[in-house]
């Protein structure tokens, strides 16, 4: 197909029309915006980079930005080694094996919203039950503190993405070729060496996919922090996007909402993009 | 493997299963109980139980209502991106010039801007125009999703040979009749994964509907989400809500489990 031939045009025309009005003009507005005083619907006039200094002072956004990191780096590392090990345990050969695959992944198909509302139920009830029972004072008064409701929505997050984890993994085990684990048993290596120096070496690509696909969904999450704890108490389970959504739409800030909404893009494409800078490099130094 | 590993494997596996279905075993066993059997016991089978929460929590959520808008919202959407992003795709692979590789770097570098950069921009556009309803929102995800599968399909797309093509051009095919008899049939396995990834994101998605569509149009999440902030001292008729909601998505899972599982991978792995 031509570039200048009208059917080049034609086949693109309606995704790239839809992918300028939904994202590239609004992502250059918003920029704009952001250092205006913009209420919404008007502004009246620019205000440099205002915005941007008000955001370093806010202290919601700056206890937001700590609590997702936090998050983050747990999530990351919990995910990985539990969805690995799901994943080394499915790929065993036993009865049942399939059937574990299906339940692992369940949960992700089910939407962060509703999750969220579900494990609301089982930390506020369930938790109290049995901790009140076996006189577990740990598992009682949960989402009430910053404490319990950071690791409600690990929980939460690990128990949706576990699954989704281990799927990747799945797939780069199984193009292990047989004859090398085959090979290396006879030559008497133990399964612990087999583990190190054969499979973790041969799926370091599925490293690249998955610490990409944890960090930056970790860094996104709002469906499971609104529906979980609401950002409370106080405010201090509150997430980076849930605070630039509601800088918006609660506070009615929306040049600050958009000013933090670039501040966000910015953390997000450079980390995903440093990522897999290094990861690439790793790859090849192996 | 030795006999004594596979049980030692098998066992793991039954306790990590059991805490991996406990929650859903919660919801369902409290979705039963009265509020009195909950508050006596959350971890017990319901006695007496109850099929009331069910009929009330249907109706409250206007069930058929929502679940209707959700699959109209979700088919549309989904049919769409299969459609123009197929086509976007095809004209981008079989072109090799400088402004097919800049255009396809701008498709992936949508992918990296967050919705909330987007959001307010965005809706005040749709809704200076009037189209913040279920058609602007199916508008919506086109450009939102569009990046992933362009990219997914450029990648089947360059495994086809374009003798393919060429030898339909000598036919005297059109190349829309090219596009269609010939290339998109030829791409139904890619299809499938952007239509099962999609299905998942769109059907599940809560933030970017609640900010367009009108009340009259609410989809099960968002229903979900009204009736859970009204009834949160309710827990007997929100877990028949949320049970209710999940049924669906399990529905479906259960069904096309097999191309979900290779739809999810081929999305990440790709």
């Amino acid at each position: 197909m031509k570039n200048k031939s009208l059917s080049f045009w034609l086949f693109l025309t309606p995704t790239l029309v839809a992918l300028a009005l939904v994202v590239f003009i609004p992502v250059l507005e918003g920029l704009f915006y952001s250092f205006t005083n913009w209420d919404g619907l008007t502004f009246t006039k620019v205000v440099g980079f205002q915005n941007y200094i008000t955001l370093f002072q806010d202290k919601a956004f700056i206890n937001a930005f700590w609590f997702t990191v936090g998050f983050v780096i747990v999530t990351v590392i919990m995910l990985n080694v539990i969805g690995l090990g799901l994943a080394l345990l499915v790929t065993q050969k036993f009865k049942g094996n399939n059937f574990l695959r299906t339940v692992f992944f369940m949960p992700n198909m089910i939407g962060g919203l509703i999750l969220g509302f579900i494990w609301q139920f089982i930390f506020t009830q369930g938790f109290q039950a049995l901790g009140n029972a076996m006189h577990l004072s740990w598992l009682q008064n949960w989402l009430t503190d910053e404490t319990t409701g950071f690791w409600g929505l690990v929980i939460v997050t690990v128990w949706q993405m576990s699954g989704y984890i281990m799927i990747i993994y799945i797939a780069y085990l199984q193009n292990i070729p047989n004859e090398i684990i085959e090979a290396a048993k006879i030559d008497g290596a133990t399964a612990w060496q087999r583990f190190t120096k054969i499979t973790f070496p041969m799926i370091a690509p599925a490293f690249t996919v998955c610490m990409f696909l944890t960090l930056s969904n970790g860094f996104k999450i709002y469906d499971q922090n609104l529906s979980l704890t609401n950002g409370g108490p106080y405010n201090s389970t509150q997430m980076l996007a849930m605070d630039i959504v509601n800088t918006a739409y609660n506070s009615g800030n929306f040049a600050l909402s958009e000013a933090k909404a670039i501040i966000f893009f910015i953390i997000v494409a450079a980390i995903s993009l440093l990522q897999v800078a290094y990861n690439r490099k790793r790859e090849e130094d192996l | 493997m030795d006999k004594k590993g596979r049980v030692g494997f098998g066992i793991v596996g039954i306790l990590l299963g059991i805490l991996w279905l406990f929650p859903f075993y919660l919801i369902l066993t409290n979705s039963f109980k009265t509020p009195k059997g909950i508050f006596a016991s959350v971890l017990s089978l319901p006695h007496p139980s109850t099929g009331d929460n069910y009929v009330n929590s249907f109706k409250a959520l206007n069930f058929i209502g929502s679940l209707t808008n959700s699959l109209i919202i979700t088919i549309c959407s989904v049919l769409l991106i299969i459609l123009c992003s197929s086509m976007a795709a095809y004209a981008l692979q079989r072109n090799h010039s400088k402004l097919s590789g800049a255009i396809l770097m701008l498709f992936i570098s949508a992918m990296l801007i967050p919705f909330q950069s987007v959001m307010i921009p965005l809706t005040a556009n749709f809704g200076a125009v009037h189209f913040l309803n279920m058609w602007g929102l199916v508008i919506m995800y086109l450009g939102f999703d569009a990046s992933l599968s362009v990219f997914l399909y450029q990648g089947t797309l360059s495994s086809i040979p374009i003798a393919m093509d060429e030898s339909a051009e000598i036919e005297g095919a059109s190349r829309w009749q090219i596009f269609t008899k010939v290339i998109f049939p030829m791409l139904s396995p890619i299809t499938v994964t952007v239509a099962i990834l999609n299905i998942i994101a769109i059907w599940n998605d809560y933030l970017l509907p609640s900010l367009v569509l009108p009340q009259a149009q609410y989809t099960i999440p968002l229903q979900m989400f009204n009736f859970f902030g009204e009834y949160t001292k309710q827990w007997h008729l929100a877990l028949a809500g949320i049970t209710l909601s999940i049924i669906p998505v399990i529905i479906f899972y259960l069904f096309a489990q097999k191309w979900i599982i290779k739809g999810v991978t081929d999305g990440a792995v790709k």
